[in-house]
């Protein structure tokens, strides 16, 4: 709390109060006084925000385990009758147990993330440490890639996989991932390597390795964190990607939770929001503890690279 | 002096031999990448873009039909209501969700108590907001008998059904967008922390005071952070899909209100199956993308201050 009266501490209790040039004129006792109440109106402004930001998904959480009729009835979070039906009922809403599209996205999302992880550090080795013609050019053309929206290859790439008898697998899912087409991350990685010491290389080099066994036993481990926010965002991505799972899957049995969520909206309508909100909170809880697992990795990979 | 010549002529031969190794290398290295770049972008794309010439129902082979599908884009009215949905939607949402970022970081900036809490809370809805789930709630929220109209009762106004009025709809998914401000809130706050102190001491020492530390430090070194955002959630923001979907029941209602551009390629192509027209539709969507960005980057000579 001592640093509040530290002058870039003051930049920033406000920048618009003009009260703070007199703060500065008055004794130490006022101003100290001054700024523990500033401090704690900020706090207590900063908790209410965070309070509303999160409030939809609390009432989400509240409604679930009420009975239908009060979710309607009342506004507030705590419940007055706690009914688990709902999540038994959601469970089974469908043609499938919930159970079934939990695995298939499990499935997509385990693909995912190892395909990303194995083809973008392959590539990502070759950007930072191999020198060979055209590594420019490659390089470039690897960054446009990142900002190519999807829907300009979606329907070639449909029409491809529907010849090829993908439709209603998991591959037009995971076999692009196995092919580095998330070129973010390969990009990632390259800025990740750079910034590890060349030293280490040019020593296991003199001792005879090659660069297989380079990238795998010195690089690869010390990459752990950029590895870590490749892996994390990956999954939080294709949990949450709906787009292409609801172009490629249409098969009940096939379903991901996603897809299965929204029939659910179309099947049951507004008649069962407790099971709907069950099943919702069920479908959020992988990402949730993702992000409690990865909060570290979460914030500086958003941090230096902008990813969402 | 001839050992000097032979030894450098021996280490070019030594680079030169590596270089060609690692060549190969590159190639096994970059294998999967290159798959992908052929496969699964730039082949698609070609195909995308010769079909955006052609007439395609995916069952007969495409028929040739030269510019039609772009001509006629400009005579058929729900494209046109999509492209006025879409940039209301991005030009509305993405400051809003800026100013809400910055706003935030400027007051959680360094240092203070409960840093690391606040932001996991503010940054939480971004990673969920993407997701189906988040997208039935506020569906809920925004109902006829949802939360928002629920509180509103208690302040003793009439609410009505948000996501069924069209003149509404649209709003509760700028809301959505601007729920999910914690990503480049984050960026912000790590744009803050790369401001040298010294330069507010000394400004402090000049005699200015935090309104003018503020607009004279603080707003231009933060300048690129904010250029570097907009570009990100321009971008992002005009390829949002699914809670358009998931909250408008997959059509885009009430009455094309909530029906962004990218809801209404998914219907041409994969509703209608007139594959040649959301081809189109796609190539000007990228055409659209580029040229925002290209605009950001010749504003951003005007506004964006580089500190070299």
């Amino acid at each position: 709390m001592t640093d509040l009266a530290t002058p870039s501490k003051v930049t920033f209790a406000e920048p618009s109060s003009p009260s703070d040039r007199r703060v500065r004129r008055t004794d130490g006792a006022v101003r100290r006084i001054r700024s523990a109440v500033a401090s704690v109106l900020k706090h207590t402004a900063l908790i209410v925000f965070g309070f509303v930001m999160l409030y939809p998904l609390l009432w989400m959480l509240m409604s679930s385990i009420k009975p239908n009729a009060l979710i309607f009835r009342e506004p507030g979070l705590i419940p007055t009758d706690v009914d688990l039906s709902n999540y038994t009922d959601g469970w089974s809403a469908l043609l499938h147990p919930f159970s079934r599209y939990l695995i298939n996205s499990a499935i997509v999302v385990l693909g995912a993330v190892i395909g990303n992880l194995v083809s973008c550090s392959l590539a990502a080795y070759a950007f930072a440490r191999l020198n060979f013609r055209g590594r420019n050019f490659w390089f470039a053309i690897m960054l446009m890639t990142i900002m190519l929206p999807i829907h300009v290859i979606i329907v070639p790439q449909y029409v491809m996989f529907s010849r090829l008898e993908w439709i209603n697998t998991f591959l037009p899912l995971i076999v692009p991932k196995l092919l580095a087409t998330d070129a973010f991350f390969i990009f990632l990685m390259v800025q990740f390597f750079r910034g590890i010491p060349r030293e280490l290389d040019e020593a296991a080099r003199i001792d005879g390795a090659g660069h297989l066994r380079i990238y795998w036993q010195i690089m690869m481990p010390l990459a752990l964190p950029a590895l870590a926010t490749t892996a994390i965002f990956t999954f939080i991505w294709a949990w949450n990607d709906f787009f292409s799972q609801l172009i490629f899957l249409t098969k009940p049995d096939m379903y991901t939770v996603p897809i299965a969520l929204r029939t659910f909206v179309d099947s049951t309508g507004e008649s069962s929001w407790g099971a709907l909100f069950a099943m919702s909170i069920v479908s959020l809880i992988p990402v949730f503890l993702v992000f409690l697992f990865g909060q570290k990795y979460l914030v500086k990979g958003i941090a230096t690279t902008g990813i969402k | 002096m001839s050992s000097v010549i032979q030894e450098v002529a021996s280490t070019r031969r030594a680079a030169s031999e590596r270089r060609k190794g690692d060549g190969r290398m590159a190639a096994l290295f970059l294998a999967p990448w290159f798959a992908g770049l052929f496969l699964i972008t730039a082949g698609p794309m070609a195909a995308s873009l010769y079909l955006s010439f052609t007439d395609y129902d995916l069952l007969s082979a495409p028929a040739w039909v030269g510019l039609d599908n772009y001509t006629r884009m400009f005579e058929d009215p729900r494209l046109l209501q999509s492209l006025q949905v879409t940039f209301t939607y991005v030009f509305v949402s993405v400051p809003l969700q800026l100013a809400a970022a910055l706003a935030l970081a400027l007051v959680l900036d360094k240092g203070m108590r409960g840093l690391a809490l606040y932001r996991s809370v503010y940054y939480l809805p971004s990673l969920l907001g993407g997701s189906v789930a988040i997208a039935i709630l506020w569906r809920q929220i925004f109902g006829a008998d949802g939360l928002v109209n629920q509180v509103l009762a208690l302040l003793g106004i009439e609410g009505t059904g948000w996501v069924s009025h069209p003149d509404h709809a649209l709003n509760t998914l700028i809301i959505l967008n601007v729920w999910t401000f914690g990503a480049p809130m984050v960026i912000f706050l790590a744009g803050l922390r790369q401001i040298p102190r010294m330069y507010y001491e000394a400004a402090s020492i000049d005699g200015a005071g935090p309104v003018r530390r503020f607009w004279s430090i603080t707003v231009p070194m933060l300048t690129p952070i904010v250029f570097f955002n907009l570009v990100l959630q321009v971008i992002n923001a005009f390829q949002n899909f699914t809670q358009a979907f998931v909250v408008s029941g997959g059509n885009g209602g009430p009455a094309d209100s909530t029906l962004l551009y990218t809801l209404y390629l998914y219907r041409k192509g994969f509703a209608d199956l007139d594959m040649g027209y959301a081809s189109a539709m796609a190539w000007f969507l990228l055409l659209i993308i580029g040229g925002m960005t290209l605009v950001n980057f010749l504003a951003s000579k005007y506004w964006v201050h580089y500190d070299d």
